[in-house]
């Protein structure tokens, strides 16, 4: 069980400025996000954007800004879980909370800060009959151990980048690989195109364009995957492993089930200092919602300031808060 | 007025009205018209939540951009027939159209 003071779900902008704040108040962090890196969709969505709206830059590409944030809140030694969902809030008998994830993680804190952005970010799934019966027995949405797939029979579906990267990288590994796409050309990295036409060539993998999955059978786990040409053929070959990759997308997910007021998928707070309906979990960034709200990071930023000022009362009940500007005191390192 | 009809997510089709000359995409018209479309990036054309399919009328349309078929191309089940609606003007060549809202997943 991991132990802190404030449990941060959503490591996007938001929730990584939260530990800056938070830090100063010396109230410790730890973050949790579905995706296998900090940033929320600056990163997953837009990493080489320029921002033009964050005070004091007059312009920063996203992904300097999330590495930014990151230097900045360093001194705080926010801890991370990343690549897992969280699945429950368990309220525990002193009024402290323990958040489950969806690895079995258990995080152990006095207050739950949901910064969680427009929902976790989840795979997109292609329509295939059964598709769901399949997950972890055979069928899965990225590769998060690639030994897991050494000498299987592997089948990537999907056109963008992470398709291609993994047919290169998988070619060496696994005993067959089979890349389905649904065009003829690929427009993401040429180099990895290029490359993957080469394999191709080479007898190293399949390629099998113009051409799409229609559905997946096994017994128990995956054997076999029946693809449809745009010509209207149907092939049908032997798989251990399903793998499509087609990008992700934010969902809501658990968050609905936390017993939270929620105003069309967000989550409403009191202004005062963006607190939820239930005592010591508070909601900032692009989740919350109330009269006037703007989902902007600079008005997460300042939510994120006053939600800490509140939150200190659970981290230290026997204490009183007096405010500090940062020139006076500089930043306190844990 | 252009015309066009759009079909949602239950299969229902309601015609929409547009004043010529209006300089907004189709995504916005679909969000002004309170159409469920999330269009996470606001219209840059990354995020593909703004998919649609013209199933009617998509012969009058401008050509497939190379950044908007790279995005279709992620997409789990785009048709040729798919475009992203934050990529297309509202302009006379939509009259008569019939536009599907592709499902929330793609
Ligand atoms: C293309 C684009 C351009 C933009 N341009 C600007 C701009 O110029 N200026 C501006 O101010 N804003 C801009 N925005 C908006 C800005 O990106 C958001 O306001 C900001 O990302 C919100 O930050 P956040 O930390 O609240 O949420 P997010 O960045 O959405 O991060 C939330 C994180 O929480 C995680 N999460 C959610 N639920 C769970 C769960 N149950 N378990 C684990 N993890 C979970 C998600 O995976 C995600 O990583 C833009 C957005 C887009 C898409
Ligand atoms: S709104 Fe994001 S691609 Fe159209």
């Amino acid at each position: 069980m991991i132990t802190t003071d404030i449990c941060i779900i959503g490591a996007g902008p938001v929730g990584l400025f939260a530990v800056f704040e938070a830090g100063l108040l010396k109230m410790r962090c730890h973050l949790i996000d579905a995706l296998p890196q900090v940033g929320g969709q600056l990163s997953e969505i837009y990493p080489q954007k320029p921002i033009y709206d964050i005070p004091g830059y007059p312009e920063v590409k996203a992904q300097e800004l999330v590495d930014n944030l990151m230097e900045q809140i360093a001194s705080f030694k926010p801890t991370f879980s990343l690549g897992e969902r969280v699945e429950v809030l368990d309220k525990q008998e002193d009024g402290s909370y323990i958040v489950g994830t969806s690895e079995g993680t258990r995080v152990h804190c006095q207050v739950v800060v949901i910064a969680a952005g427009l929902g976790s970010f989840e795979p997109r799934k292609p329509e295939i009959e059964g598709l769901e019966r399949f997950e972890g027995k055979g069928v899965s949405y990225m590769v998060r151990n690639p030994e897991l797939l050494r000498d299987r029979r592997v089948v990537l579906a999907g056109g963008g980048d992470s398709a291609l990267d993994w047919t290169i990288f998988l070619a060496n590994v696994a005993q067959e690989v089979t890349l389905v796409h649904r065009g003829e050309t690929f427009r993401g990295a040429p180099d990895s195109a290029e490359k993957v036409f080469e394999l191709a060539q080479e007898g190293k993998i399949n390629l099998i364009l113009n051409s799409n999955i229609s559905s997946i059978n096994g017994n128990g786990h995956l054997k076999e995957v029946t693809l449809v040409g745009k010509d209207k053929s149907s092939y049908t070959m032997e798989a251990d492993h399903l793998i499509p990759l087609f990008g992700l997308t934010p969902k809501l997910g658990p968050i609905a089930d936390w017993g939270l007021a929620i105003d069309k998928s967000a989550i409403s707070v009191n202004t005062f200092d963006y607190s939820t309906n239930v005592e010591r979990i508070y909601a900032i960034g692009d989740i919350n919602t109330y009269p006037g709200k703007l989902k902007l990071i600079l008005c997460g930023f300042h939510e994120a300031a006053l939600m800490c000022q509140s939150a200190f009362k659970y981290v230290y009940p026997n204490q009183k808060l007096s405010f500090k500007y940062t020139t006076v005191n500089g930043v306190p390192a844990f | 007025m252009i015309n066009f009809i759009v079909e949602d997510r239950n299969g229902e089709q309601r015609p929409v009205e547009v004043p010529e000359g209006i300089g907004l995409n189709l995504m916005e018209v679909l969000k002004a018209s309170e159409y469920d479309i999330l269009a996470t990036c606001g219209g840059m054309g990354l995020c593909a939540t703004c998919h649609v399919q013209v199933l009617e009328g998509h012969d009058n349309f401008p050509p497939v951009s190379d950044v908007e078929l790279d995005i279709l191309d992620t997409l789990p089940s785009a048709h040729d027939d798919s475009r992203l609606a934050c990529q297309l003007r509202v302009e006379e060549y939509m009259e008569g159209a019939l536009f599907r809202i592709a499902s929330e997943n793609h």
